[in-house]
């Protein structure tokens, strides 16, 4: 999704250090790349990705978000990265810890579980909802914790993580997210994007 | 035979100082006008200078002809790859079977205990001699990776780019029991003779033979053997009710045995699995591997295997952590392979492939100064 990078880019400073958690095919890294200057690291589960990536010359590590974040010392990133894999984790919580841990500032982008669509399917067809962001069935799905714009502005709330700025992706549209308009976001964006500080 | 004397003393980690010694190498592909492109390759246990071609002294594939050559992970039409026989060793450089001038015989067990460490600082001369102000990269597995996490610590960003592969940074009590078995088989022929055979008449051949043996199924994973083996006889139909080599796996490790004796100097199996044993990177740096890596500006790029149980996935990662610790550039990839340890020199195509990729990809990023 060319905008999340977009949003993402926008919100990291030249010259920074980077972690993207997660980092797939090594897309968004090159991205900032090739858009910023930056020194960008990632990690990611998947040994093929892996392999990809570094055949494209990326300082990509083997690992996984739930363990492999430990080895990383506190604030060694300026910003680190997780694009839409939060709700995939066991434990969202000690995650989201992690990432505040590793790095001063930490970007989150969720799938919206409360985007209208999603509310539609479960209240018309009383099924659990397939879209374009969320493709799987239940049986299959690798997200065990999806949760909404609203349900993470709450997280943040409860545990005194400062969300610094957070905009709504819908389509190829881009705006804010505020107090004041966050029950509608919640209703119309398909991603969130959260940028955060402990 | 390719080689340097190396006049410089050079002080060793046992104490004593060597100096007028010589060092084979050999090279393939070309320096180019910058001198940008060289690759220094480190061999392991029993491998030797000739890593790609035909080896003119045993007129077999070089060890790591899968991987060095035209069109290959170390392209050779690219780089310019250099490898040195490390001192200890038995295809040319300094080592046991050097004939001592005063006496017209093989120095033997008087060859002084040498370590890693030494090792790299021998071959650093070859780059002064061949005029090389930094390489591109430091390559190796297994020992050779050793190598590779000695020689960027001893000569930081000597190096752009560090391969180790497959190896560790603190040799395990796993790895000294079985280096030792191996010493014990040779140590117990009584043709060794506290290490003071004669090279040309009878050597310690069976106590060689069997180390060999022994460290031939490390190299292995037990899933491979099966696979390969299984319980196949050789060339019978039943079994004999004897000692001879009734199963395929019996026969397969003696013929291993008998063809490396063959070429391998049983006193340079000694030293050489010595200085593997004493290698603990991480004790040298107070406890601390991170230490060795200082500000270090090399991009580092870890690989292991999944069926490695000789230097497993998680020796591999403990560099990688202390890399991260220090906010190093590192990759790593853990290849999925049942080749074992092994993988690193035989045909595992995502292995072979990733590391050219990586490499050319690198080169050129380094060029345009992307990175």
């Amino acid at each position: 999704m060319k905008e999340e990078f977009k949003v993402i880019s926008k919100f990291i400073k030249e010259k920074s250090r980077v972690l993207d958690v997660g980092c797939g095919d090594g897309i968004l890294m090159e991205y900032l790349l090739k858009n910023k200057v930056v020194d960008v690291r990632g990690l990611e589960i998947s040994k093929e990705k892996v392999k990809k990536c570094l055949s494209k010359g990326l300082a990509v590590i083997e690992g996984d978000a739930e363990n492999d974040l430990k080895q990383f010392p506190d604030l060694s990133f300026d910003y680190v990265i997780l694009s839409q894999t939060l709700q995939a984790f066991m434990s969202p919580e000690n995650v989201i810890e992690n990432l505040l841990r590793v790095g001063k500032k930490v970007i989150v982008t969720i799938p919206n579980f409360g985007h209208w669509k999603v509310r539609l399917d479960l209240l018309l067809k009383g099924e659990m909802p397939v879209t374009k962001n969320l493709p799987y069935q239940w049986y299959n799905t690798p997200n065990l914790h999806m949760c909404t714009i609203q349900d993470f502005y709450n997280f943040c709330k409860n545990k005194r993580v400062n969300i610094y700025k957070s905009i709504s992706l819908n389509g190829e549209k881009i705006s804010n997210i505020k107090t004041s308009n966050l029950k509608y976001k919640n209703l119309i964006s398909e991603l969130g994007i959260f940028l955060l500080e402990k | 035979m390719k080689n340097i004397i190396i006049e410089k003393t050079l002080k060793l980690d046992c104490g004593k100082e060597i100096s007028n010694f010589p060092l084979a190498y050999e090279t393939y592909g070309n320096l180019n006008e910058k001198k940008d492109n060289a690759i220094l390759i480190f061999h392991a246990l029993t491998g030797d200078q000739y890593a790609s071609g035909i080896n003119p002294i045993t007129k077999k594939e070089g060890w790591w002809s899968y991987a060095v050559g035209p069109g290959k992970s170390f392209d050779t039409d690219k780089f310019f790859v250099i490898c040195a026989n490390v001192i200890g060793g038995c295809m040319g450089s300094y080592g046991p079977g050097t004939i001592d001038p005063l006496t017209n015989k093989p120095i033997g067990t008087n060859f002084p205990v040498i370590t890693i460490n030494d090792m790299v600082n021998a071959q650093y001369n070859l780059l002064d001699y061949l005029k090389i102000e930094k390489l591109f990269a430091v390559a190796g597995g297994s020992m050779g990776g050793m190598q590779v996490l000695q020689f960027v610590s001893n000569f930081p960003n000597k190096a752009k780019v560090a391969l180790p592969i497959a190896c560790t940074a603190s040799h395990s009590a796993q790895n000294i029991a079985f280096n030792e078995l191996g010493r014990q088989a040779i140590m117990s022929d009584s043709n060794w003779k506290e290490g003071l055979y004669d090279e040309k008449s009878t050597n310690p051949d069976k106590g060689l033979a069997v180390a060999r043996m022994a460290a031939h199924i490390t190299y292995l994973s037990k899933q491979g053997l099966q696979e390969k083996f299984g319980r196949n006889l050789q060339e019978r139909s039943d079994l004999k009710f004897g000692f001879d080599a009734d199963f395929q796996i019996e026969s397969y490790l003696r013929y291993q045995g008998s063809v490396f004796v063959d070429r391998f100097d049983a006193n340079s199996y000694l030293y050489i699995t010595r200085a593997m044993d004493y290698f603990d990177l991480t004790k040298q740096y107070g406890g601390n591997l991170s230490k060795a890596f200082k500000d270090t500006k090399t991009k580092f790029f870890i690989i292991s295997f999944t069926s490695d149980w000789l230097y497993p996935t998680s020796e591999n990662k403990d560099i990688v952590i202390a890399l991260n610790a220090i906010g190093a550039d590192v990759g790593f990839v853990e290849i999925k392979t049942d080749k074992g340890h092994d993988s690193f020199l035989l045909d595992v195509p995502d292995f072979l492939s990733t590391i050219k990729n990586y490499l050319n990809t690198t080169y050129s990023n380094i060029n345009e100064r992307r990175i």
